[in-house]
């Protein structure tokens, strides 16, 4: 392990002032589940950690009809997906946080730490991408907030500058009609980094599709949402044409890489296949 | 690298133990657990988060002791492989292991052991899938898993507490 300091930052405004201060080499310590990976094996130069866990806006779900749902950017998985009113209200981020590594993993990793490794595989990201998530950020100037798809810019970057962190993900209450899901392709059953994965959200009304997002994962240096696939959707009652015409959107807004988990055209075939069965899955939901 | 990490005064409750140790800042909670206070149960395998031979119960959840810091700790309730048996009493899970000899290098036992106890602490009768689900995160290259499932079945069946 790296010389790393260890400090709890019992504020907002503190752990932003210590990020602040450490500069490039401090680090926000969620579930750890990334960053003390880095660490030890140096693929990051970090010299310190700031553990946000003891500030209690990192670590609450919560929810109300008008506001929507707060997740708290250090709230592990196990929390999430055991939370009655996600599973009765959010069921992909059930599909997706029950998936990221094993039990062991979901005991500490969250959905912030997920979204701040930035990995083009990341399997937070899409269901966020198509719940319409705004990442809370906090840092020396205060609060902004950004739209969860503007969020990652390159494998391992993201939009934080020196001294911001995610506080909180906040989502919309879901609309009547309207159903999502997540799911990733890996040649195993479990504990596995996505070759491909993908989300859809789309609400029915008057049995036409109203509204869509579409997210593809694994595929590109981002997370991506596809705005065509949903194009192909929206005002249109669902049918064998309109979503084989968004499996079509995202497999050419697929732009991936060949490596050990997959080739090019494995994963543009997958992102297809993906997108097919994520907006049929969707919208079972949505008649549910 | 020119930081300079410290030893850090550690409060926390060990198999129901209060327990006060001395880590160095740097240190995870496996080394803290193997180096400082003298409990081996947990065993560095993979020591990224893969193969779960350093799992420890951590305020009630399971979790990879390589992945803790033990700074991380601090006021917290720790179990570990070591607190299972009472004294020479192995607890029936453990039983259950040697009964379906669930085991042959012992590496990944303990991690295994630590998992399974808390599956069945909160599911006391546990399906053959959500038992393998479960475990998915411990690596054992000797026995196959089938007899591992065995086990953990058997002692679902005694009534583990």
């Amino acid at each position: 392990m790296q010389a790393v300091k260890y400090v709890r930052a019992a504020s907002v405004d503190e752990a932003s002032r210590l990020l602040q201060e450490g500069g490039e080499g401090a680090r926000v310590l969620a579930g750890g589940t990334d960053v003390i990976v880095q660490a030890r094996e140096r693929t990051r130069e970090i010299d310190l950690f700031v553990d946000i866990k003891q500030i209690a806006e990192t670590m609450s779900i919560a929810y109300d009809a008008a506001d929507g749902l707060s997740i708290g950017a250090a709230a592990p998985c196990h929390e999430i997906y055991g939370n009655e009113t996600v599973r009765e209200l959010y069921p992909s981020l059930v599909d997706s946080t029950s998936l990221i590594g094993g039990t062991a993993i979901q005991g500490r990793a969250s959905l912030g730490g997920n979204l701040c490794n930035s990995s083009p595989a990341a399997d937070g990201i899409p269901t966020l991408i198509v719940l319409e998530a705004t990442v809370e950020i906090a840092g020396p100037n205060g609060r902004r907030s950004v739209a969860v798809e503007d969020f990652c810019t390159a494998p391992g970057r993201n939009v934080l500058e020196s001294g911001e962190f995610v506080v909180s993900l906040k989502f919309p209450t879901p609309a009547a009609g309207s159903g999502a899901r997540f799911l990733r392709f890996i040649p195993r059953n479990e504990m596995d980094i996505a070759v491909t994965n993908a989300a859809t959200q789309v609400r029915i009304e008057n049995g036409s599709v109203s509204w869509a997002r579409v997210s593809i994962g694994a595929v590109a240096p981002i997370p991506l949402l596809v705005a065509d696939a949903a194009a192909a959707l929206v005002g249109q009652p669902l049918s064998d044409e309109t979503i084989a015409a968004a499996a079509a959107a995202s497999r050419a807004a697929a732009s991936p890489i060949d490596d050990m988990r997959g080739s090019i055209r494995q994963r543009r075939h997958l992102a297809g296949v993906l997108t097919e069965r994520t907006i049929r899955q969707a919208a079972e939901r949505a008649a549910a | 690298m020119t930081t300079q990490t410290s030893h850090i005064v550690v409060n926390t409750t060990i198999n129901g133990e209060p327990t006060v140790f001395l880590a160095n800042e740097r240190d995870s909670l496996l080394e803290a657990l193997r180096d400082r206070i003298g409990l081996t149960g947990a065993k560095e395998g993979c020591n990224n988060g893969n193969c779960g031979a350093c799992c420890v119960n951590l305020d009630g959840r399971i979790v990879n002791s390589c992945l803790v810091m033990a700074a991380e700790v601090e006021g917290s309730e720790v179990r570990t492989v070591e607190g299972l048996a009472d004294g020479d009493q192995l607890s029936p899970l453990q039983n259950a292991f040697l009964e379906e000899a669930a085991l042959q290098c012992g590496i990944c036992t303990p991690g295994f052991l630590v998992a399974a106890e808390a599956l069945l602490e909160q599911n006391p009768d546990p399906s053959e899938h959500e038992i393998r689900y479960w475990l998915a995160g411990n690596l054992c290259r000797c026995t196959g898993y089938d007899k591992i499932i065995r086990a953990v079945q058997l002692a679902a069946g005694q009534g583990q507490d």
